[in-house]
């Protein structure tokens, strides 16, 4: 793959890790020396893994590098994303890339903002027996317990706000003795929240009512056929709104609106 | 790991430099923004994209002779994963109505859309479906939704300004014109949009924006509209996903038809004929290639497939002489090198600093701009600031943002980024970011029009694959909402074309034999083969060890 390009280069290559002090991990109970300072999923590539499951958007967000550990003489089960939790000597891990999970399929259109209709799809919800197991388990730290019981209370707009965070990685449902899919069940929450319980935005409807009724079309043409020239100074000459700006700023140019 | 002595010795000269900074801004006094002019000028001089010796002119294909980056040369001037005469195009495995290549924000959408227009869909995505850079996207999603300050008008001028008037105007007229309509749909999906409690949403300033325009879900909007949007296709019978099983070439028909294309199962390492009536590219972008060396905000996945099949197909490039660098990449701790810090952070008010805690550039120019200053500041003028690994930065001070907004701020409107910083026992709402440009978005790619369609009947693009909407450059903002309005508009064609306009006829695979040809006769002697799938991080030393003669994604 290597481009031939020239020694100047403006890029920052990843920093040298030869010279880090090289310490035991135990991928799936086998031995690899890894540089202390890497992270689990770059330790790996480091001992020679390529990814094809367990590795996504190496930023802690997508869920795809959950992975669960142990430390020598520890009886604890711990948990990171294998993409932002460093190495530490002789632990022992493993990713779960999927875990099995039931999902409900349903028509969003046609649901309810009630909190029976997510009952009636998961009625594994009332099998939840509190152990909080599934809060202990979660790498994003969610209170996944509390989102539960928040369902079964019926609080829809709690259970959507305390899971916003979730990744969907699916560990919760690893540990969970009721065999509930926390992750779904939130993003149900979520979905129902957002689109039935929380106010909609009534401006939105206006803009879209303008554009519908044709207001910006002559404009827009007008913009469209203007040479680089024109459009440089109509660009340049821009009212900006200022950034303490309150929410009920209007400008003076009234032109464009 | 916290902030070496010596890194907190330096923060104290960011500190020394706050309030005065922070009075400033009270009093709504910006540092001077740069002229077009002086844009121009730092452009040339430090933006890598304007580096003649880091690209080449193309030796083959439909754009021969388009000079661009070595890395995407490497991959278009490199023979198929296929060998055309070992594949029997007689034997169809899968055939779908709708065959959609990607399954990010734009595959997603298109899904939806083309459902909706009443045909059967296909899915094949190389990861997990909503494996992309979509997931990725913090700050927000540019629309025009407050018409008493703002319209499609002025979002449109942001926008051309922004890619250097360079884009193409019909292209960025549908993109403004439905961004409302865009927002309202995901709302009614249950994407849950910051909002006041009457319901009107949060907006706020993107670099280059002229109205407060970015609408966003705390700082994780790509995630939430991607989870969002991924969950109503799982509820939808006639949108099947294949995942795990990247297309690695596009198959016409004996009428020059797009009529499919041949994946490969990554996990059996079959390949699979695929038969669909119309067929959608929405792979996403290039961040994996490491162009010109540098660190990457992108996805696993990001490496440029969809250009390399499109190309082969006959599809020409555009605007893919320019990546986007993202001003603001972690380059400490050296653990998460490369994350993206988002510019909602220069939103909010946070300042650039350098050594000295000193300004040297507005933070809201455009990100081109931004990282061309970044990138003087460090090299030309000495004051970067030296990390533990060898790597230079600047300060980002975000503990202004609290000051500015009230203390929690920080925490409260970016808790992903508080979250990861504090594990690495760092208060980003106390001690500032240390940042580098990083290698973000894709400005170009295959040439389409506002249809979504291409110059191969029955081939639709959307989303990062395409090239001209965004001219030389993208705004933040403005690439949720490519995705969106544009893989909706080319799943809704599409679904039109396979019910009306396809045609059935003998399937082939004579472009990529056609290819091959011109490769040899333009003396490219290579045994190197694409699309890429994906990037190899093993260590040098154990690859020197990997003797087997066939390794995954090589």
């Amino acid at each position: 793959m290597a481009a031939k390009q020239s020694e100047d280069t403006t890029g920052q290559k990843t920093a040298e890790v030869e010279k880090a002090k090289l310490i035991p991990v135990y991928v799936m109970g086998k031995r690899y020396m890894v540089p202390e300072t890497l992270t689990i999923m770059k330790a790996m590539e480091y001992a020679g893994y390529r990814y094809i499951r367990g590795c996504g958007c190496r930023g802690g967000i997508c869920g795809a590098c959950a992975t669960v550990y142990r430390k020598p003489g520890d009886y604890h089960i711990y948990v990171g994303l294998a993409c932002q939790t460093v190495v530490e000597p002789d632990m022992y891990l493993t990713q779960i890339p999927f875990y099995p999970a039931n999902r409900a399929s349903y028509d969003f259109e046609s649901l309810t903002a009630s909190p029976e209709e997510i009952f009636k799809l998961y009625p594994e919800v009332f099998r939840c027996i509190a152990c909080n197991s599934c809060t202990k388990v979660c790498p994003m730290d969610v209170q996944v317990m509390d989102v539960i019981s928040a369902v079964k209370q019926g609080n829809i707009e709690k259970a959507a706000t305390l899971s916003f965070s979730c990744i969907q990685c699916g560990l919760c449902t690893s540990r969970c003795m009721g065999e509930l899919p926390q992750y779904h069940i939130a993003q149900l929450a979520r979905r129902i929240y957002g689109s039935k319980i929380a106010p909609r935005a009534q401006h939105m409807a206006e803009a879209v009512e303008a554009v519908k009724n044709g207001k910006y079309r002559e404009m827009l043409e007008k913009l469209m056929k203007s040479d680089i020239g024109q459009l440089r100074e109509i660009y340049k000459a821009r009212e900006i709104e200022p950034e303490m700006a309150d929410e009920d700023w209007t400008p003076a140019n009234r032109d464009y609106l | 790991m916290p902030y070496t002595e010596e890194l907190k010795n330096l923060i104290k000269a960011v500190e020394r430099s706050r309030m005065e900074r922070v009075a400033r801004k009270r009093r709504g006094e910006e540092y001077p923004a740069m002229s077009a002019d002086e844009a121009e000028e730092i452009l040339k001089r430090f933006h890598p994209d304007y580096k003649e010796e880091g690209r080449r002119e193309l030796k083959v294909g439909p754009s021969k002779g388009y000079r661009i980056a070595h890395e995407f040369a490497d991959l278009l001037e490199a023979r198929s994963r296929v060998n055309p005469d070992m594949i029997d195009l007689s034997r169809v495995d899968v055939e779908t109505d709708v065959l959609i290549i990607g399954g990010g924000g734009a595959g997603t959408a298109a899904a939806l859309l083309a459902e909706e227009n009443g045909v059967r869909v296909t899915i094949a995505t190389k990861l997990r479906h909503g494996d992309a850079n979509t997931m990725m996207a913090e700050g927000g999603i540019q629309a025009a939704t407050k018409i008493e300050k703002d319209s499609p008008c002025i979002h449109y001028l942001d926008t051309v300004g922004g890619g250097h008037f360079k884009n193409e105007p019909e292209l960025v007229y549908t993109l403004v014109t439905k961004a409302p309509e865009v927002l309202m749909w995901l709302e009614r999906l249950g994407v849950m949009f910051s909002k006041f409690p009457d319901g009107r949403l949060h907006t706020l300033h993107a670099g280059g924006t002229s109205r407060k325009r970015l609408h966003f879900c705390g700082n994780i909007t790509g995630t939430e509209i991607m989870r969002t949007i991924r969950d109503e296709a799982s509820n939808r019978e006639n949108i099947t996903v294949l995942e795990f099983s990247p297309a690695i070439e596009l198959v016409l028909n004996e009428h020059g038809h797009c009529a499919g294309a041949i994946l490969y199962n990554l996990e059996t390492e079959e390949y699979i004929v695929v038969k669909a009536k119309a067929t959608i590219l929405a792979t996403g972008g290039c961040g994996r290639l490491h162009i010109q060396g540098f660190m990457t905000t992108n996805h696993y996945g990001a490496t440029a497939d969809g250009i390399v099949l499109g190309y082969r197909a006959g599809v020409k490039l555009k605007f893919l002489h320019t990546v986007q660098y993202h001003p603001t990449g972690a380059v400490f701790p050296e653990q998460v090198e490369g994350l993206l810090i988002t510019e909602k952070f220069r939103g909010a008010g946070a300042n650039l600093l350098n050594i000295d805690g000193e300004q040297f550039v507005y933070e809201r120019e455009p990100r081109d701009v931004e990282s061309a200053a970044i990138i003087r500041e460090c090299l030309e003028r000495g004051k970067g600031v030296p990390t533990p690994a060898g790597k230079l930065g600047v300060w980002l001070d975000s503990p202004m943002i609290d000051i500015l907004s009230g203390e929690g701020t920080v925490e409260r409107e970016f808790p992903g980024k508080f979250i990861i910083y504090k594990r690495f026992g760092i208060d980003i709402s106390k001690e500032p970011m240390l940042v580098y440009p990083t290698l973000h978005y894709q400005n170009g790619g295959l040439e389409y029009n506002a249809r979504g369609e291409t110059s191969i009947p029955g081939l639709f693009i959307a989303g990062e694959v395409t090239g001209g909407v965004h001219g030389e450059n993208r705004l933040m903002g403005n690439s949720l909402l490519d995705v969106l309005v544009f893989g909706r508009i080319a799943g809704e064609n599409a679904a039109i074309h396979a019910r009306d306009k396809a045609r059935d006829g003998k399937l082939s695979l004579d472009h990529v034999r056609a290819y091959h040809k011109e490769l040899e006769e333009s003396g490219v002697v290579t045994d190197r083969v694409a699309p890429m799938l994906l990037p190899d991080y093993t260590s040098p030393k154990v690859r020197e060890r990997q003797l087997t003669t066939h390794h995954l994604g090589d």
